[in-house]
């Protein structure tokens, strides 16, 4: 924000308290200094060894810190499921009024959350989910296959027709095989489109890269490429300017800062598909509402919805604006 | 007072080596893959696709040359891929861009030398096990690394450092070169040099050596610290090629580098091995995932090649030493 608007800023700000009482923020304010109520809400997610990872805690910090009467308890830098099942167990110990789980793996953390609850901590599941309904409140969370089913269809209405190129995360997760199952499917409306190769890079820029550049040995003409994660895409872009390729347009996958700056830029990225990290900021305004005991203000339901799945949006030069503020 | 130990290690003379049972087997392997990429793909035999190999493999490949040096005085370097991301991370924070390519490239090397450092007097002085010592490092790096780039990737803008990896010289890459020179020097050294003879005696007995006069201790530092430049050197390859310095590069380039040392007919208790067969191992490694790519199998069947040509490659090096 430049000085001007901070000014202006300010100036509407003033403006404001000084009608104070028809401002919303003023009501709920004075409400808080009513009720006088806390919530604690307990936040436990992976380390941050990814790009993605890191965006959701910072994004869940700030978003508590808008609220005065939120505290955030955050343990981090767990890099294993026992490691991350202790740190929760600490959170129980500690009371807090809502739990926020983003687990390792749903199935390992399902018995420590399903705990949780029974002492009477409501868990927000946060995308990877518990093998088990017993053992969360409300989940929220990106879709995968949705995702898939964004990219193929994107692809299929700017190409109908050409081959095209799938470069997935990790085979061994089944949030890969959805992204891929989302994107077959996709691509079966779109006859005059050819998947000419998939393979998998792994999520890091460096396997990225090396696997773009054998796939590019092998494919002489390509029309265009989705790549499943923009953190590994650092890497197939790489390897797509070194070998001096641009007969394909390529598309992304979460909707990294980055992949938003080449997309208006007018770059090789012409599309991102979101699972966005600001699923974690809607976390913890959920687990807020449900330790206020509300519901969603824009549904007539008096709680929290149970499941929230994310619309995997896709982020274009036309609407890049809109989304720039959740790229991580 | 050093002169018989150095002597009982000097390396046969090199037509001898190149015909051991162990490297027979090792060239078949080779020129096997080569002959079966080339009937499968027509692109596996181009110009473009042998210098996307060659490329690919320079970052394992400079690493390897190290963990030779490692693996030969009986050692273990398991901190390396750490090592590449730490050093890459360092090297492209806002700060370090400001300085100009020069300044990234010595902070790059710079960084890795000083963790091998670490990693050097820990195991000379401190007493640690490499395995250990080099393992807590590995685990300590990628923390720091992390925290410094806060997770996400950062983008170099130097647009010269860039260059590093992409510029052609004669028609190939750099970094191929930069991959040729680190693999020529190496040679020298361990081949014709005191200090090679040293490495490879004291591999092959460390009290001896040190009764023969060695100074072992100060030897393994210096091990460590080459080490630790080779993937320093590997870092600056790799950031410059990915224009971007994260800390979630270089995951398992430690056991890249082991395995192809091993399969490389290189002894992993230590005193007996070649740069030469490590080299291959590299590029054996590299070829693989190349063929798979071009033919787009998918990567459970490459790691199920991967892990059958290292057992096949040991089996082998077991039947050449029980047969002298």
């Amino acid at each position: 924000m430049k000085r001007a608007e901070l000014v202006q800023a300010a100036a509407v700000a003033a403006a404001g308290a000084a009608f104070a009482g028809t401002s919303t923020l003023a009501v709920t304010q004075a409400a808080f200094a009513q009720s006088g109520k806390k919530i604690n809400i307990g936040f436990s997610a992976p380390g941050a060894n990814h790009g993605w990872l890191a965006a959701i805690t910072k994004n869940a910090k700030a978003q508590a810190a808008k609220y005065p009467d939120v505290e955030l308890a955050l343990t981090e830098g767990n890099s294993t499921s026992a490691e991350q099942i202790g740190q929760i167990e600490t959170l129980i110990n500690r009371k807090v009024d809502v739990l926020v789980i983003l687990p390792q793996e749903g199935q390992a953390l399902t018995a420590v959350a399903t705990k949780a609850m029974r002492a009477g901590i409501p868990v927000v599941n946060l995308d990877r989910i518990f093998s088990s309904p017993l053992a969360y409140r409300t989940w929220i969370g990106g879709d995968n296959y949705g995702m898939g089913v964004s990219a193929g269809n994107y692809i299929g209405q700017t190409l109908k027709a050409g081959k095209v190129v799938e470069i997935a995360g990790l085979d061994s997760l089944e949030l890969t095989k959805q992204r891929s199952a989302g994107f077959a499917d996709a691509l079966k409306g779109y006859p005059g489109i050819t998947l000419v190769a998939r393979q998998a890079a792994d999520f890091t820029p460096d396997t990225g890269e090396r696997v773009m550049a054998n796939v590019l040995q092998a494919q002489p003409h390509i029309d265009a490429v989705w790549n499943h994660d923009d953190d590994q895409g650092i890497g197939v872009e790489a390897a797509i300017r070194n070998a001096h390729r641009s007969e394909f347009f390529m598309v992304g996958g979460a909707g990294s800062k980055h992949a938003m700056d080449v997309i208006r830029a007018g770059g090789i990225i012409k599309a991102t598909v979101l699972y966005s990290p600001s699923m974690s900021a809607s976390a913890v305004n959920l687990a807020r509402l449900i330790g206020l005991g509300r519901g969603l203000s824009e549904t007539v339901e008096k709680a929290v919805p149970s499941s929230i799945t994310l619309y995997s949006a896709v982020v274009t030069k036309e609407n890049v604006a809109r989304y720039a503020d959740v790229g991580f | 007072m050093s002169r018989p130990i150095v002597a009982a290690a000097a390396p046969p003379p090199l037509r001898k080596r190149l015909f051991a049972a162990h490297n027979i087997g090792l060239l078949a392997a080779f020129a096997a893959i080569i002959v079966a990429g080339s009937l499968l793909s027509p692109y596996f035999l181009t110009a473009s696709n042998v210098l996307t190999i060659l490329t690919s493999a320079s970052v394992i490949g400079v690493i390897s040359v190290g963990m030779t040096f490692i693996i030969l005085a009986g050692g273990i370097d398991l901190s390396v891929g750490a090592i590449v991301a730490l050093a890459g991370v360092c090297a492209t924070t806002p700060g370090a861009q400001g300085l100009g390519w020069l300044a990234m490239t010595a902070i790059c090397t710079g960084v890795a030398a000083l963790v091998g450092l670490l990693n050097g007097v820990l195991i000379a002085y401190g007493r640690m096990v490499p395995f250990i010592a080099t393992l807590a490092m590995l685990v300590a790096a990628r923390g720091l690394a992390q925290h410094i780039s806060g997770g996400v990737p950062q983008t170099v803008n130097d647009a010269t450092f860039n260059t590093i990896g992409s510029a052609l010289v004669l028609g190939v890459p750099l970094p191929v070169w930069v991959f040729a020179a680190v693999v020529v020097v190496g040679w020298i050294v361990l081949n014709r040099t005191t200090f090679g003879r040293r490495t490879i005696a004291i591999g092959g007995n460390a009290e001896a050596s040190r009764l023969a006069g060695i100074n072992v201790a100060r030897q393994t530092l210096v091990l460590y610290v080459i080490s630790g430049v080779c993937a320093g050197i590997a870092g600056v390859l790799l950031t410059a090629r990915l224009t971007s310095g994260s800390n979630d590069v270089g995951n398992l380039y430690e056991l890249d580098a082991i395995a192809a040392v091993i399969i490389g007919g290189t002894r992993l208790s230590g005193g007996r091995g070649t740069l030469a067969g490590s080299i291959v191992g590299v590029l054996i490694f590299t070829l693989i995932s190349n063929i798979f790519v071009l033919e787009n199998l998918p990567s459970d069947i490459q790691s199920i090649a991967k892990g059958v040509i290292i057992v096949a490659a040991v089996l082998l090096q077991g039947r050449s030493a029980s047969s002298k």
